[in-house]
């Protein structure tokens, strides 16, 4: 046979990792247009509407998620530099950053506590399982610190992992809202809740709509991570069994 | 661009050995990131060279989160089962995280500001 089947071409294609990584720009490209056409609304979140859109092609096309992975893990690592590079945003504000450290590390640690103690209360007064309850202690910070913190507490570090993903679309697509009806309009106290509560997600979205909110989820974000780590472990001590 | 890559992944490599070698639980990134922070404040001469790339990757940070986020699909069966208590928990406490950090910041820094206020009326 000289010319190889439409079939053949794709199991040749499914095993290289250039699908996965090319289907993972299309659908953000896809969404961001989206995204803008709606004027940068929270709703039209790019994250959401990439992920709900791959998440639909693989359920299709029946692909599972490792595949996807292999070729999706090259735009996946990109994560750690660019976490490092939030330092360049944070150390540009660094003269509003001294004005108001105390006010920002006290609203850190109420903040955190919140999130914590609200999410592992409710799940359990809803009667979720003992594994979905602590796997939602710290869902409020990045994945990698998340998915330790849940590891060390007995939770289950993937579902960790998706209830983060979870957390930072709902952050990302309510603060602005959020904020506006509690009239909070310095942009340094948005980004700064914002990054506090919903990670890099939520500092994401603070970046598309103000570089000065950015920096402050970028140092929310950073700050509640180390926090969490700490705290979580010592609350889940307490927990009844 | 390639300068700024190198300098990013020589901060992350760094903060991975000093996470793995302590056994922190912060991970590498996040101390890669606390220590270029550090260094700008020592020593700014490596902001022009690194600002360009490092705003231009950030302005694309929710990509880098799409490959993570499609993990949701392998969840998808343990999740259905818990959904109403999952889905409250995570929207509650994620409104109520924003609104305290909010509130609380900006109390304390117009406390901060009137104070000041106070005392340079004073003076």
């Amino acid at each position: 046979m000289m010319t190889p089947r439409l079939n053949e071409i794709w199991v040749y294609l499914a095993a290289s990792p250039l699908v996965g990584l090319t289907a993972t720009l299309l659908a953000y490209v896809f969404a961001f247009r989206i995204y803008e056409r709606s004027r940068f609304s929270p709703l039209a979140n790019p994250v959401m509407i990439a992920v709900a859109l791959l998440v639909t092609v693989l359920t299709v096309t029946g692909t599972p998620y490792k595949t996807y992975f292999d070729g999706a893990q090259f735009v996946h690592f990109l994560l750690g530099p660019a976490t490092v590079a939030l330092a360049v945003p944070l150390y540009l504000q660094l003269p509003k950053l001294r004005t108001h450290v105390l006010p920002l590390l006290i609203g850190l640690v109420a903040g955190s506590l919140v999130a914590v103690v609200s999410a592992v209360g409710i799940a359990w007064l809803l009667g979720a399982s003992r594994e979905t309850v602590l796997s939602l202690a710290p869902k409020s910070v990045t994945i990698p610190i998340a998915m330790g913190v849940a590891e060390k507490i007995g939770g289950l570090p993937s579902l960790t992992a998706v209830l983060v993903m979870a957390t930072g679309i709902i952050g990302a697509v309510s603060a602005t809202s959020l904020l506006n009806l509690l009239r909070i309009r310095d942009y340094t106290v948005r980004g700064f809740a914002t990054g506090v509560a919903a990670h890099g997600i939520g500092t994401a979205r603070a970046f598309q709509v103000n570089q000065e909110a950015g920096a402050f989820a970028a140092l929310g974000m950073g700050l509640n991570g180390v926090l969490t780590a700490i705290m979580v472990p010592v609350l889940a001590a307490w927990m009844p069994h | 661009m390639l300068q700024t890559f190198a300098i990013l992944l020589v901060f992350q490599s760094v903060g991975e050995v000093i996470s793995y070698a302590l056994h922190l639980p912060v991970p590498g990134p996040v101390l890669g990131m606390i220590l270029l922070f550090g260094w700008l404040v020592f020593d700014d001469r490596l902001l022009p060279i690194i600002q360009g790339t490092t705003s231009e990757l950030l302005k694309h940070l929710s990509l880098l989160f799409v490959p993570a986020g499609v993990g949701i699909m392998v969840h998808a069966s343990r999740i259905e089962g818990e959904w109403f208590p999952i889905l409250v928990a995570l929207v509650v406490s994620t409104w109520l995280a924003i609104a305290t950090t909010a509130v609380v910041t900006r109390m304390l820094m117009r406390k901060a500001t009137s104070a000041a206020d106070n005392s340079g009326e004073q003076a």
